[in-house]
């Protein structure tokens, strides 16, 4: 897995193609953010600041955008980003004793991340795998039918590798 | 670059090729092994499943057999799914490692691997898929394709009808035509409200202005609905061509589609398909000489479940937060960039195409008086059949429930039905035999909304639910009016206090008032409807509030704060294990007394329960 | 198009109006009153507080009467029961999630939350609940951010982001974590704002405010040893009156001056002589860089705002502002150095106060440029509204106190000082200044129509001494974003631009006396304070700058001439480049 923390973003090769492939025009703040949390795995500062020189538009407004988007962070994630689905589908099917597993084991709640860096948690709204109800996913890889015995198992398993 | 010559080709050829895909008397000697690759599927190791196959199929140089993915199948809770046509036999819960023997025992020695079947609910082995009671009562129109095609085929598209309705279009009909058909059909929005489609395209297209666009809502985001997901995985191309059918209605040449980030297996098929469509020259300029061009692209949502709302979309889609416009005015006059925008979502588009080519009569035909045509279910919580399901408007819930759902598991009860997510409410046992419409939900307070239906049974507390409800609505408001970013926060503390045996009767009464007048002046869709699932509960579990809130009581037990557990004397052994692990020392009783709990003790921590060997505790 | 009427009804009133106007102005037009809170005549229109709420039959849901249309026939109620309830539960939620401190909030009598409050009987708050809690910003020298009392109407977001295109603060978050902030929620020191204070006002509530100075300058009154004086901006004395009831557009200066005596001040003088002092240096500046080939066009620079904003926004454009300093800092130089010196008082016991329209003046104050032997030229920045707060606190009944005169030596203005206080005034006093030097006559054609009034951009070519020039008057941010865009394109051929930050200049500064939504949306403020400024130099009898004779004194005994290595030295200042954002 990739190591998501990235040091400073001035002078970046991926911002310089984004910027290429990009038309500075406002209406591409979104796609642009898209690609860059990808990217990344969070929307660093600067290269908020790069993007409002690019846009020409104000930093508070970006700022503004990013903390609208619940799929854009301002913090880098863990190295294994855990979501907890809690749509209804999963809610009705126990989906919170999952989360609250979660959170009491790795001691942090949701939308946190480890000192370590190595885990976060996030709940997510339906990843539309409800026949597996509950589910939660680590790294976007779908763990279906979840129970605590299962999610206890598979962070064992993460916990041991170094 | 295709002529329509060309096209046409392809769909006699190819159609001759898949016949078996739907005519199970096919005299071919070929067959197709189809892989469900929809979203559930696929998490559950499909992709692996298609591997396997394929690998198999060329090490043993076996002739006459191809392996395809298609798009979901429905049945989600008895995946992976794997079809064997033209025979359709229908295996379930399929593993890798079962590729082996479903290659030699079936394909090679043509017998059928019984122990993979499919358990109906009558307990016997389905044989095929038309078997299955989950199939018997749905009518497939907008998942028609859904699974029979290879989703990333525009061929396999193609010959089944494919751009045939546009075609058609192009060719032979006028925009009012067009219009008129979709009008007379009947078709209404199945994005929730139930706007008609054919007034929609008419507002729209009445709008003079230099440029249109029409946009596809594909921001699915009631929690606990996946069909749009599902006919954009399965079927991408027929959303596309009806969004070109409309373009050309209105009087359009650009097209949109929002599409939630958390799609990318949907995403990336319907990118296939607008490629494979512009490689056709199906998409672009002067499209089959008919003098109408259009071009399409792709934004992506980004976690925001209020840009399903309408001008919230179209505001995202200029890159803004998703902040809704105060309408009037509608997008049909000042949309897209302040022009006159047509918005649907994609299963209403998916209707399109059928309507076109089968005529509004046909479709007329199908549903209630006021509900025309079928409606797709997403179907979850606690009934046996999980998935996604497509019935004829008027279908009751009974039947969607028990014919379909395959009733309640684990002996429970049915305790209420769940539609229209944070918008819409709850349906009680005594609406079961309801036919389902947009009039007949609205009328018990509910909504059809975009068709997450979740079912409950009596495990689950009412009180809880719309708290749940809540949480999602006030986590998810965009903060822009008054009445939905303070007001249904003020419903949740007030729900969780009841929840928290903190409650008191006025509350009720306070909830009551906050809900009409949230409902009343919110600005948008999300806060007009929010406090629905409150109403709703309010209305028929009315009880279960005044329990948490005088008796502080949770009948459920799901209120932690509030549930008293219980030993029950006739189920007590008198172990005493109950005692030894209570943190608290709340058991009372001695030797062979039966245990009994001490109310003001107790700390509801559980570990009684767990360790109860006859299950006396609850 | 706008002549065609529209017929409906309100309150079962017939009414006709013109087409496109909002449900809101068809009811004002009847004479019938709709709440407001969010909305902002031609600033904010969005919606968002669903104070407005009206009945339109037929209709599901209210209608929200800021900003939707009348339409032919509508039938509207705007006090049914249950309109009153619903806009009675709106607030009702704003105000549970409100800090409320009504006794002790500088908005206390002037909110526009408080007045509904009143308006609808707010006795009691039915819906308690959480409320979000943010830290005060208080670090900037000019503005105070107490995001607790918010009521998310954004006001100060349309004005920051539209009005001005600066862009500091903006909504963040969503739902019931939705506030206005800047970036990171960083101090406003630490980003791009300009501290023209134009957002607070727009604040309908005590959220935004200038950080106050009173204490500090109660303090020194209070001290026998220092020498304090004041000085009152051109603009204060034509709203000052407004804060005591008084119409707007009075002109205050006799009795503002005996309120300032009356409070302690050693001695009270005029900045419109220091505008003097900057239109005669300004002038001179323009001539000279006319004729011997300098940056053109030169950019006036005594709008602070506007200063931090080209430093932040046009760093590589900075040659073009002059190199004046503002006329109160100009003024403070003088008085700490010449007046010092002729009164025989130790300039570092004299504590200078400014009296300013401008809340940009307490950061310009203490700019490292804005010192001449180790202090500062002015020592404290007080605005109009702070120095209505004093007066009162000393319980002085303004309206009845007798005029007075500014004191000597330094009362004497003229009325190219008096407009400066207006957009266009500095431009129109220089032009009269720079026509006569060039000609070495005393002209009498000295009224510059073309930039006078309230449009945001005003480009005029006028003849000077024979000469064609080209000048424009911008006031408002984003007016001077589209001059300074043409200037750094190449594509402007102006000699002479005057900006202000403020729109329509300072007699509406971030300091003026604040007017509730509802006063603006049927009197112009900006225009009944120009008129009292205009008026002020048509009554004048000198209205030249370099006439003025305290001016030709000073120059006389102790600056030389304009220009001279000593006026450089005091009344000149350097500029440097700003970082936008301290990330």
């Amino acid at each position: 897995m990739e190591d998501k923390k990235k040091e400073c973003k001035c002078k970046d090769k991926f911002l310089d193609e984004l910027f290429k492939t990009y038309l500075p025009i406002k209406d591409n703040l979104i796609q642009m953010l898209n690609e860059i949390q990808e990217h990344y795995g969070y929307v660093p500062m600067d290269v908020q600041q790069q993007l409002s020189e690019f846009l020409n538009m104000p930093m508070a407004e970006i700022y503004g955008v990013v903390t609208f988007y619940s799929r854009f962070s301002l913090k880098p994630k863990g190295k294994y980003s855990i979501s907890v689905c809690l749509g209804t589908a999963c809610y009705v099917k126990g989906a919170q004793k999952i989360m609250d597993r979660l959170q009491e084991r790795l001691k942090i709640n949701e939308g946190e991340t480890t000192e370590d860096g190595k885990y976060s948690i996030e709940a997510q709204r339906c990843v539309g795998a409800c026949g597996l109800a509950p589910v939660f996913t680590i790294n976007g890889k779908v763990y279906g039918k979840a129970t605590v015995k299962m999610l206890d198992q598979v962070l064992d398993e993460l916990d041991a590798e170094n | 670059m295709k002529t329509l010559e060309e096209i046409q080709k392809i769909r006699e050829e190819k159609r001759k090729e898949l016949d078996l895909r739907v005519n199970t008397k096919s005299d071919t000697r070929e067959k197709h092994i189809l892989v469900c690759h929809g979203t559930g599927c696929t998490s559950s190791d499909s992709p692996k499943i298609l591997e396997t196959f394929r690998k198999i199929i060329k090490e043993k140089n076996i002739e006459n057999v191809r392996v395809i993915k298609t798009g979901c199948f429905g049945l989600c809770a008895k995946g992976p799914i794997v079809i064997i046509r033209p025979e359709d036999t229908f295996y379930a819960m399929v593993k890798p490692s079962d590729c082996e023997e479903i290659i030699q025992k079936h394909i090679i020695e043509g017998e059928v691997v019984t122990r993979l079947l499919c358990k109906d609910i009558d307990g016997k082995k389905a044989q095929s898929l038309d078997e299955l009671s989950f199939y018997k009562k749905q009518k497939r129109i907008a998942l028609k394709n859904c699974g029979v095609i290879d989703p990333e085929n525009i061929d396999e598209y193609i010959a089944f009808d494919g751009y045939k309705a546009l075609e058609k279009v192009l060719k032979e009909m006028t925009p009012e035509e067009v219009i008129d058909v979709i009008s007379k059909s009947g078709l209404r929005g199945r994005g929730g409200a139930g706007f008609p489609t054919g007034k929609k395209w008419e507002l729209t297209k009445a709008n003079e202005a230099d440029q249109k666009y029409v946009v596809c809502n594909a921001d699915e985001g009631d929690p606990g609905a996946f069909m749009d997901r599902s006919i954009l995985e399965g079927d991408p191309h027929s959303v596309l061509e009806a969004m070109m059918i409309a373009a050309y209605c209105i009087g359009a040449n650009k097209g949109c589609i929002y599409v939630r980030a958390e799609y990318p297996i949907a995403v990336k098929r319907f990118q296939i398909a607008i490629d494979q469509a512009k490689e056709y020259g199906i998409v672009g300029k002067n499209i089959f000489n008919s003098g109408f061009d259009f071009d399409i692209e792709i934004r992506l949502g980004a976690g925001a479940f209020v840009c399903g709302e309408e001008t919230a979309l179209l505001e995202s889609i200029e890159g803004k937060r998703g902040q809704p416009r105060v309408k009037p005015p509608y997008p049909a006059a000042a949309g897209l960039w302040g022009k006159p925008t047509l918005i649907n979502n994609v299963e209403t588009y998916a209707n399109v195409t059928r309507i076109i080519l089968n005529g509004a009569e046909w479709y007329l035909s199908i549903g209630t008086e006021k509900s025309k045509g079928t409606k797709v279910f997403a179907l979850g919580g606690n009934v046996n059949n999980i998935g996604l399901v497509e019935v004829p408007m008027g279908t009751t819930l009974r039947e969607i429930v028990y014919d379909i759902g395959g009733g309640i598991p684990n002996n429970r009860e049915f305790k209420a039905a769940q539609t229209g997510g944070p918008s819409g409410g709850c349906i009680p046992k005594q609406y079961l035999d309801t036919p389902i419409d947009y009039e007949s939900l609205k009328e018990i307070g509910s909504m059809m909304g975009s068709g997450g239906m979740i079912i409950m049974d009596d495990t689950k507390c009412m009180v809880n639910l719309s708290k749940f409800y809540l949480e999602f609505t006030v986590s998810e408001s965009c903060g822009k009016c008054t009445p939905c970013r303070i007001g249904t926060k003020r419903m949740l503390e007030i729900l969780e206090k009841l929840c928290n045996g903190k409650g008191e009767e006025a509350d009720i009464e306070k909830l009551e008032i906050l809900a009409q007048n949230i409902i009343k002046s919110s600005v948008c869709g999300l806060g007009q409807t929010a406090p629905n699932p409150v109403i709703s509960t309010l209305k028929y579990f009315r009880d279960e509030f005044i329990e948490h809130a005088v008796d502080k009581n949770c009948r459920t037990k799901e209120c932690k704060a509030i549930s008293k557990i219980e030993i029950y004397p006739e189920k007590c052994k008198s172990c005493g294990l109950c005692q030894k692990v209570c943190p608290v020392n709340a058991i009372q009783g001695e030797a062979r007394e039966k245990r009994a709990i001490n109310q003001e003790k107790c700390i509801k921590c559980g570990t009684c329960l767990a360790s109860c060997p006859f299950k006396a505790i609850g | 198009m706008e002549n065609n009427l529209i017929n409906l009804t309100i309150d079962n009133q017939k009414v006709s109006v013109p087409q496109g106007s909002t449900i809101l102005e068809a009811a004002r037009f009847a004479g019938i009153d709709i709440p407001t809170l969010c909305f902002l005549k031609k600033i904010n229109e969005v919606g968002d507080c669903r104070v407005c709420l009206v009945e339109v039959e037929g209709r599901r849901g209210f209608a929200t009467s800021c900003i939707q249309k009348v339409e032919e026939g509508m039938v509207v109620h705007t006090n049914t029961p249950s309109v009153l309830e619903a806009r009675r539960v709106v607030l009702d939620l704003i105000i549970s999630n409100h800090k409320v401190e009504c006794l002790t909030c500088v908005r206390s009598g002037n909110c526009e939350l408080q007045a509904l409050a009143k308006q609808f009987n707010m006795t009691d708050i039915q819906f308690e609940g959480e409320k979000v809690e943010h830290e005060i910003d208080d670090l900037s020298p000019s503005i105070v951010r107490d995001f607790d009392k918010c009521v998310l109407c954004r006001r100060c977001v349309a004005t920051c982001k539209k009005v001005q295109g600066v862009g500091a603060i903006d909504t963040i978050n969503r739902g019931f974590e939705s506030c206005i902030s800047t970036v990171e929620n960083k101090s406003l020191n630490d980003v791009n704002c300009t501290f023209c204070g134009q957002c607070i006002q727009n604040c309908p509530t005590g959220a935004l405010h200038e950080k106050e100075s009173i204490k500090e300058v109660w303090a020194k009154l209070k001290d026998p040893d220092t020498y304090v004086v004041a000085q009152t901006a051109p603009a204060v004395r034509a709203a000052l009156g407004e804060e005591f009831g008084m119409p707007i557009g009075t002109n205050v200066t006799g009795k503002m001056v005996s309120s300032l005596k009356r409070l302690g001040f050693d001695k009270v003088f005029d900045t419109n002589t220091g505008a003097d002092f900057t239109i005669v240096e300004e002038a001179n500046e323009l001539i000279e860089r006319l004729q011997n080939g300098g940056t053109l066009p030169m950019i006036t620079s005594c709008s602070p705002g506007w200063v931090k904003y080209i430093e932040m926004n046009y760093p590589d454009q900075l040659a073009h502002l002059s190199s004046c300093k503002s006329p109160h800092e100009m003024f403070g130089a003088i008085i700490k150095t010449y007046y010092a010196q002729k009164e025989g008082i130790d300039p570092k016991n004299i504590y200078v106060v400014s009296v300013m329209p401008c809340i940009a003046k307490k950061f310009e104050r203490q700019r490292t440029e804005m010192q001449n032997d180790g202090m500062f030229d002015v020592d404290s920045v007080i605005t109009t509204r702070e120095l209505a707060r004093m007066i009162k606190q000393a319980n002085i009944d303004f309206t009845s106190l007798e005029d007075s005169e500014f004191d000597n030596p330094m009362g004497e203005a003229t009325g190219a000082g008096a407009i400066f206080g207006t957009t266009g005034g500095v431009m129109e006093a220089a032009l009269r200044t720079a026509q006569d030097t060039l000609t070495g006559e005393d002209l009498q054609e000295i009224n510059f129509e073309e930039v006078r009034g309230g449009k945001g951009i005003k480009r005029a070519t006028v003849n000077i001494a024979g000469k064609e020039i080209k000048v424009v008057a911008a006031s408002g941010l984003a007016n001077a974003q589209k001059i300074m865009n043409e200037i750094k394109e190449g594509k402007a051929d102006y000699q002479f631009v005057e900006i202000m930050a403020c729109p329509g200049g300072c007699i509406m500064g971030g300091g003026q006396p604040i007017k509730s939504s509802k006063e603006r949306m049927d009197v112009d403020v900006r225009k009944l304070r120009a008129d009292c400024l205009y008026s002020i130099d048509e009554k004048s009898t000198i209205r030249k700058s370099h006439e003025n004779p305290v001016l030709k004194k000073i120059y006389e005994e102790f600056l030389e001439n304009p220009g001279s290595h000593k006026a450089h030295d005091l009344l000149h200042t350097k500029y440097q480049v700003r970082e936008k954002y301290k990330i």
